[in-house]
């Protein structure tokens, strides 16, 4: 891929991003809406709050990314444009990593971006915000990699939504686990060192080896 | 089914066939988004080829101009505005350059698809039943188009109903 074509390639996607903008930022809305719901529900106790706090932030942001990630390949498979993909981009892996990395810039990053006011409805301190963004920037990208494995696997089935959800799911569990389990460390003031290490070792697993897994897919979904 | 064909420079392969005979598929093997059972499809010397399949590999929410500049970055195609213009007049579609995709028909969906053709710097074109949705007017410049490819030592590979009725035609019938 050269210089040239790399910015064509990511400024389409951005632009399309942009005018299909209820499905880009439906995963952001749907962030907001469900903290706020999860706020009004617990009620205006601080310990309720920072107690749920983390786990109700990194489920919803889960939730948010594979609400947002079902949407990545179809669009382009719907009006053909992935079998250009396919065809004209050699090897598929920085192809697919391109396509990958800018849907996360504009679905995952709004949710880093907005990060500061969930953590603020959830009474939590400044210093387990600064490790709630560190992780988000940290699991969402795995997320997005893993969900676009999902979604590749199931962009030629049509309503593939229930299937990914069960594809995806159990190995966006380690994600989850690592990332809210760094936040309590953070509130009860303990290292964070390991949760931090283990979710970047899942980001460079993912970024290695998920292109590859992906490019796989959308060929496969080709034969449907 | 056992199939053997050889495409040379200069020449048009249209293969025919009943609706179901695996025109598509064999087109889509050709192309490599379709793993045959066994065999294989090669395209010798040079490998650069461009597909024209059953959808127009359009975004809707893109303008023809914007879908044509991303085709040509796929194929590293060097392209000035103007030339991208020149393309989408050679198939009267200048006037609709910055209108969106998805607010257009679909015989001009396809001849901005076509459109494609005329950026493309690929020796060899396989189109899947390139004259869908198209007017008679279409079909001729569809025409012009191929022959002018063959002209400068183009190949065409072509599934079709209807003869493109193009020189140095070759017809092949899938049973």
């Amino acid at each position: 891929m050269t210089y040239s074509s790399i910015r064509i390639q990511v400024e389409r996607d951005i632009l399309i991003a942009i005018r299909g903008r209820s499905e880009t930022f439906n995963s952001l809305v749907f962030f907001m809406v469900v903290i706020l719901l999860f706020g009004l529900g617990i009620g205006p106790v601080g310990s309720r709050l920072s107690a749920v706090g983390p786990a109700a932030l990194w489920v919803v942001a889960l939730f948010a990314n594979m609400l947002s990630v079902e949407g990545i390949f179809r669009r382009d498979f719907d009006d053909g444009s992935l079998e250009l993909f396919l065809i004209h981009n050699n090897p598929l892996f920085f192809g697919v990593l391109l396509r990958v990395s800018v849907h996360w810039f504009v679905t995952a990053l709004p949710l880093v971006i907005v990060a500061p006011l969930a953590v603020v409805m959830f009474n939590l301190e400044t210093d387990v915000l600064v490790i709630f963004i560190a992780t988000l920037l940290l699991g969402t990208p795995v997320l997005t990699l893993i969900g676009a494995i999902g979604s590749a696997l199931t962009t030629g089935l049509g309503k593939g939504g229930m299937l990914l959800a069960l594809l995806v799911l159990p190995f966006y569990i380690p994600v989850l686990v690592f990332g809210s389990s760094a936040c309590y460390a953070a509130i009860d003031g303990e290292s964070v060192r390991a949760q931090l290490l283990w979710l970047s070792v899942l980001l460079v697993a993912s970024v290695t080896v998920g292109p590859f897994a992906i490019a796989a897919a959308l060929r496969i979904s080709q034969e449907y | 089914m056992d199939f053997s064909l050889e495409l040379s420079s200069g020449e048009l392969v249209e293969i025919w066939g009943p609706n179901g005979s695996g025109k598509s598929t064999l087109l889509r093997c050709i192309a490599g988004l379709f793993e045959p059972d066994s065999g294989h499809a090669t395209i010798e010397r040079d490998s650069l080829f461009t597909y024209l399949g059953h959808k127009q590999g359009l975004s809707g929410v893109l303008t023809p101009i914007e879908n044509l500049r991303w085709f040509a970055g796929l194929e590293s195609i060097q392209n000035e505005q103007t030339s991208l213009r020149s393309a989408l007049e050679t198939v009267g579609m200048e006037t609709y350059s910055h209108r969106l995709c998805g607010e257009l028909s679909a015989g001009q969906l396809r001849r901005v698809a076509l459109a494609r053709l005329a950026v493309s710097k690929a020796k060899v074109w396989i189109l899947d039943e390139p004259l869908t949705s198209l007017d008679q007017e279409g079909v001729s410049m569809l025409s012009t188009l191929i022959e002018q490819h063959l002209r400068n030592e183009g190949a065409v590979i072509c599934a079709t109903h209807q003869s493109l009725a193009v020189s140095n035609t070759r017809i092949v019938n899938l049973p």
